[in-house]
């Protein structure tokens, strides 16, 4: 993997519930605010803590080994899962084969609908009100991720050390 | 339509009916939505004499164009009725994700009329409404009614319901959706009981529209840009809810203690906001399209160990420094049990610290209260609130409300309430222009409809003193107008912190297609206010009801930064009177009502 590749960086402990990201994403993809057509979805729940879900765009898809008439592909350069609707037959294969559910199906237009990253600048993290929805180099998020567990760690071994 | 849904349900309780009608657009324009829009369509179906809990009464669940979009902080809903507290028309507003489900299921409003003979709920999934059964429910709190709905409906609804409280007809229960948000005010949640309506759950996968999509989006970029920038709406709020204001108050001398007693609380940092972020706070959370994020999931520990959302600022106040107690534990438990019961925090813990002074002079003692109501009991305080939602004992008592209370054993100064609704935790002897709010709010003692702690306080959008009279009138007037309008739209309160009419006006153009402008804007607040204001002087309202307790306009507060002063209200009145086109018995001239399109109201 390419690993100047940016990604969604999601961190729920900074995500406040609001669902701004359905919001945006239904707008850009649907023209409207309807966050049940949105390719991101908000799960709340008990005690605050709420969980964005969607495409994590794998290096091996499961949709896209699913698909039998390569309507979803893995884009190798820019690293989306995209899918051909002209391709596409319906079967919701790439629904089922997804393990977390993070393809969802449009009755009405008869594809699938998942993140497409927006072309390269997705909606939901430039409207995140908290930057709990971010999308950045892969190596920066991960070092990111890395500094910030250790400066907890630091934090808890200096409150021992008093 | 754009922003509107452009249909409005009407569901007859009593017939069994229901209804779908177009919006009346020209109302629409003229009123906007939300606590505009519903209570124009209040005031033209309801006689504003009618008993609030009788068949008569009307409640309107009443959206925004902005709600459910990504306005700024536009998740809010309001529930317009005519309150069996004090029988002003309430309009109590609420967030949470409740009110932008109602615009995705395809409705701006939902009038409920008439009474169900049996206990009902009713689900409206999309275009389809059914009323059903709710026997199973009756007597379930808040957070079990919502669970078992959302079992035996849709996973995805959102849960509109009363808890006891609102089922035995507290005068002052609420109305609860997402299990933790409240429609708070006036005693709205006994309405719904006394239609024998327990709930009402939605469903909605549509979607809201707009007319100019890059308009909006720029509209919304400028108003974030200041909300970002701002230090309340991305500092003080998002760290430590509004709980922030307890030190803020009390270091004005304005944070009334033991019933008004006093306006100090020497222990008010074991109840702040900041005490609450390190020893309680869970999480921090944001209503439907919010980006301020003050709500807070807590947990109490202890004895009183226990969990939820909240509390605000003005819970932390009532069953903290008014009811004279400093463990907070006992003050988020007795805020988690009202949401659970549904009932109004101000009011009940305002209530119970009321008990406690009849108590405190030998009014009322055990023998009548079956408990120890001494001031800083936290124990009896808790007690107190369960008792209330079921009636239970001297609860039946407090269930009335504390002028009812104060009043039946002689003592009805003794009530620190303006039109027999509790006021807020702010004192008018330490800060003048709240003062002039709580006596011409059109719903009783309410900080809500002009909050003028802003300008007075936190100094925003400008810095005024608060010891002073001076400009007090003409800033209410504007914080009325643009807060009636800004419910209206959708828009969160606390945006106001930041932005303004002409920003909310932008967002309201470019989402409606309607042009608005920010003079536009105010003036449909004002014909909202003035229209309001009309509906409770039919009810029996007077310029006599326009006052305060006696103990803030004759007892100087003891100690403390604001010791030795009173509320100057006398002196504001005739110029706020005069600022609002009013005579001066405080009626709308005729001038001002045909100017706002009031005239066929007129008294």
């Amino acid at each position: 993997m390419d690993n100047a590749r940016k990604l969604l960086m999601i961190a729920p402990e900074k995500c406040i519930s609001c669902g701004t990201c359905e919001l945006a994403c239904s707008l850009a993809h649907e023209g409207e605010f309807r966050p049940s057509k949105s390719r991101i979805t908000v799960y709340r729940f008990e005690m605050g803590v709420t969980i964005p879900m969607t495409c994590f765009q794998c290096d091996s898809p499961a949709c896209v080994a699913a698909c039998r008439t390569s309507a979803l592909v893995k884009n190798t350069e820019s690293g989306v899962v995209t899918i051909n609707s002209e391709k596409c037959i319906g079967c919701r294969m790439c629904e089922m084969a997804c393990p977390f559910g993070n393809i969802a199906y449009n009755a009405v237009t008869k594809t699938p609908m998942k993140c497409d990253l927006c072309g390269g600048d997705p909606e939901c993290a430039k409207y995140c009100p908290t930057h709990a929805i971010e999308y950045v180099p892969a190596d920066a998020a991960v070092s990111k991720k890395k500094y910030e567990f250790s400066a907890k760690m630091a934090a808890a071994i200096g409150e021992g050390n008093k | 339509m754009n922003g509107w849904t452009g249909t409005v349900l009407r569901i007859n309780l009593t017939e069994g009916t229901v209804q779908k009608e177009p919006l009346r657009t020209d109302d629409a324009n003229e009123y906007i939505g939300g606590r505009g829009l519903g209570s124009k369509y209040f005031m033209d179906e309801v006689d504003p004499k009618i008993d609030a809990l009788g068949p008569g009464n009307k409640l309107i669940y009443a959206t925004g164009p902005l709600t459910g979009t990504m306005g700024v902080s536009t998740g809010r809903h309001d529930i317009i009725a005519k309150g069996p507290l004090n029988d002003t028309l309430a309009a109590s507003n609420s967030g949470g994700y409740f009110g932008p489900e109602i615009k995705y299921a395809g409705y701006d409003m939902i009038i409920f009329e008439g009474k169900s003979e049996k206990p009902v709920y009713v689900f409206i999934n999309n275009g389809s409404v059914e009323i059903r059964d709710a026997s199973h429910l009756w007597g379930k709190n808040v957070p079990d009614t919502t669970d078992i709905l959302l079992t035996e409906t849709d996973a995805d609804a959102k849960v509109s319901c009363i808890g006891p409280a609102g089922e035995n007809l507290v005068l002052f229960a609420a109305i609860i959706n997402d299990k933790h948000r409240a429609a708070g005010r006036t005693g709205i949640g006994a309405v719904m009981g006394s239609k024998n309506l327990k709930a009402l759950v939605v469903r909605g996968t549509g979607g809201v529209k707009i007319a100019d999509k890059a308009g909006f989006l720029k509209a919304i970029q400028d108003g974030r840009a200041k909300i970002f920038a701002n230090p309340v709406t991305s500092g003080g709020l998002p760290a430590f809810g509004t709980n922030v204001l307890v030190n803020i108050i009390n270091e004005v001398g304005g944070l009334p203690t033991h019933n008004w007693q006093e306006s100090y609380d020497p222990d008010a940092e074991k109840i702040s906001g900041e005490t609450q972020a390190k020893e309680n706070l869970s999480h921090g959370k944001g209503c439907a399209g919010c980006v301020i994020g003050c709500g807070r999931v807590e947990k109490a520990h202890g004895k009183f160990a226990s969990s939820g959302e909240g509390p605000e600022y003005e819970t932390t106040w009532a069953f903290g420094s008014d009811c004279g107690v400093s463990d907070v534990n006992a003050v988020l438990k007795a805020n988690f049990l009202c949401n659970e019961l549904g009932l109004d925090t101000i009011t009940m813990g305002s209530t119970i610290a009321c008990a406690m002074e009849l108590n405190q002079r030998g009014f009322i003692d055990s023998t009548i209260t079956g408990t120890d109501l001494r001031f800083g009991n936290a124990d009896a305080m808790v007690e107190m609130v369960e008792a209330t939602a079921y009636r239970k004992g001297f609860g039946n008592n407090l269930a009335e409300g504390s002028y009812r209370l104060a009043d039946s054993y002689g003592h009805a100064e003794l009530s620190m309430t303006v039109k027999k609704q509790e006021m807020p935790a702010y004192d008018p002897r330490a800060i003048q222009g709240i003062g002039l709010e709580y006596a011409t709010s059109n719903r009783g003692g309410c900080h809500v409809r002009g909050y003028t702690i802003s300008p007075e306080v936190l100094g925003l959008p400008m810095k005024m003193d608060p010891a002073t009279t001076e400009g007090k009138p003409q800033i209410l007037k504007v914080f009325q107008d643009l807060t009636a309008a800004l419910s209206a739209s959708g828009t969160c309160l606390f945006t106001s912190f930041a932005i303004g009419g002409d920003d909310i006006a932008a967002e309201l153009t470019a989402a409606t297609g309607v042009t608005y402008t920010a003079d536009d804007f105010m003036k449909i607040g004002e014909r909202i206010y003035n229209l309001e204001r009309l509906f409770i002087m039919k009810a029996g309202y007077t310029k006599v009801d326009d006052t305060l307790p006696p103990r803030l306009l004759n007892d100087p507060i003891h100690a403390g930064p604001s010791k030795g002063t009173v509320s100057h209200l006398t002196e504001m009145m005739p110029v706020y009177y005069e600022e609002r086109g009013w005579d001066e018995d405080g009626i709308p001239t005729m001038e001002k009502l045909e100017e706002l399109g009031l005239s066929a109201y007129a008294l």
